[in-house]
């Protein structure tokens, strides 16, 4: 399968406007479970405007939110699949511009020093865009998620030591949840990334956190920890925006890579409720929509 | 617990009478700023030619598309999506905009901080929570964007909103000293040790 750079364009185009108006179904069933268990009823009332602004995104075919985040790209690449691999990376990043122009979008993204802003949600290494590759034949597949800023700059790593044992990692996860408080717009995804390098540890957060509601991690003792810390995070009651109540989160996600002997690296990235995303994925039958 | 109807600007009375739990609807006029603005205004001296006093802002930077200067959007700017961002980051800024430029209202979102209820306590102002991440719908609160200041750090000018039935939002904070969010941060760190046990975490 023969990839055409011009329709890697337009979908990532497609992708960013689709992935700031439409919320995830996976998203959308983890509101209704939220309000349906909730006790407190200022939190009650709190996830109810937030479940109507889905509906008025969708009705005014506007964003759901105001922040355009940071543009992130994740692609997987299957077998059979002849693309110019350059020419991908720089399709997606004209299609990023031309979304922020064309639409228009609030670019928000400027040089770390100088604070420029160019205007087209792109900059140095920016759209972020990460590359993988998959067993899966004749297949390219395009997830676009807008990172918000309020849950982004909720980011933790620690490298704990092996001493401190899995009560580390339960420990920080708590004590980040605590601390980032309403300023994450609760109810989020709480992304943990476990083990690997200091930088792997951060990806798997991320990963963790940008996962659909209802996947799992692949390793068991990962899949039993989220199980476990997932009640835990809301029975501190910071709930939705930090005023109180049940739903602080959604869901508790781990990701795991093996670390070294003297590592127990833990990280947390969270999503917040408006937890975007959007994919493209593309066969010999032609490009799909989906998230 | 009562709602409260304000049209902008107000006196000091008007807020001093808010208290946490309250709702208020905003009506007429609401000034959107942002960290940009305030570090512009207030660090590097920055002035507006906006007069602020008794007025409401708003943190945010908006959505807005470029149109020609016409009776329905006099700044040139159609609003596209406006919202609401993390008031955290611009604590620092909330006495200053009190005491220079005679702000009441601040709107935000997550809360802030102790040195912003002080500023509240003794300059009177309250902070007004709004639900962060609904701003399709905040959008359809805003008549228009009606002018524009210190345009060069777009999208975080000083923007000035003609709004209509701007709410309900949430007395967060109050000029007596009383914060939703202090109160649900002290429960929550409360019950760190508990849910902590239920981790199977040693002490």
């Amino acid at each position: 399968m023969k990839i055409d750079l011009a329709a890697i364009e337009d979908a990532s185009r497609e992708l960013y406007i689709r992935a700031l108006k439409m919320l995830p179904p996976d998203i959308k069933e983890g509101f209704d479970a939220l309000v349906t268990h909730e006790s407190d009823s200022t939190a009650r009332g709190v996830l109810g405007t937030m479940i109507t602004n889905i509906t008025i995104a969708e009705r005014d075919d506007n964003l759901l939110c105001q922040d355009t985040g940071l543009p992130i790209y994740n692609v997987e690449i299957g077998r059979g699949v002849d693309v110019d691999g350059y020419g991908l990376k720089m399709a997606i990043r004209r299609g990023c511009e031309r979304a922020t122009r064309e639409h228009p979008l609030r670019s928000s993204v400027v040089h770390p020093l100088t604070r420029h802003n160019e205007h087209t949600s792109c900059g140095i290494e920016m759209p972020a865009i990460h590359i993988d590759f998959i067993d899966a034949d004749e297949t390219l597949r395009i997830t676009m998620i807008p990172k918000g800023s309020g849950s982004e700059n909720n980011s933790f790593l620690r490298m704990a030591i092996p001493a401190e044992g899995v009560d580390a990692v339960k420990t920080f996860v708590i004590d980040c949840v605590l601390a980032a408080g309403g300023k994450t717009c609760p109810p989020t995804i709480v992304g943990v990334g476990i083990g690997g390098t200091s930088d792997l540890c951060v990806a798997l957060a991320k990963r963790a956190a940008t996962r659909a509601l209802g996947t799992h991690c692949a390793d068991p003792d990962g899949a039993a920890l989220e199980a476990a810390l997932s009640p835990a995070v809301n029975a501190l009651g910071v709930g939705p925006q930090g005023l109180g109540g049940d739903a602080t989160s959604f869901a508790v996600h781990v990701e795991l890579a093996a670390t070294h002997i003297t590592m127990n690296p833990v990280a947390v990235n969270m999503q917040c409720h408006s937890a975007r995303r959007a994919s493209a994925t593309f066969t010999p039958a032609g490009v799909a929509y989906g998230y | 617990m009562s709602h409260h109807e304000l049209e902008l600007p107000v006196d000091e009375a008007a807020v001093r009478r808010l208290r946490i739990g309250d709702t208020v609807t905003l009506q007429r006029t609401l000034f959107g700023i942002r960290d940009a603005t305030q570090i512009h205004m207030f660090d590097h001296g920055r002035t507006t030619r906006f007069d602020l006093a008794g007025h409401a802002v708003i943190h945010t930077a908006p959505n807005v598309r470029k149109v020609t200067p016409d009776a329905t959007n006099p700044a040139g700017y159609a609003p596209v999506c406006i919202g609401t961002t993390t008031s955290d980051r611009m604590e620092r800024f909330t006495r200053p905009l009190l005491e220079r430029c005679g702000v009441r209202i601040i709107v935000g979102k997550g809360g802030l901080r102790e040195a912003s209820a002080a500023a509240f306590r003794d300059l009177g102002g309250v902070y007004l929570a709004i639900v962060g991440g609904t701003a399709a719908l905040e959008t359809t609160w805003i008549e228009a964007i009606e002018d524009v200041d210190l345009d060069d750090l777009n999208p975080e000018s000083l923007w000035k909103f003609r709004i209509r039935d701007f709410g309900p939002l949430l007395v967060g904070m109050d000029s007596v000293g009383g914060s939703l969010y202090e109160t649900v941060r002290e429960h929550a760190a409360a019950k760190r040790a508990a849910v902590l046990a239920t981790l199977g975490v040693k002490a």
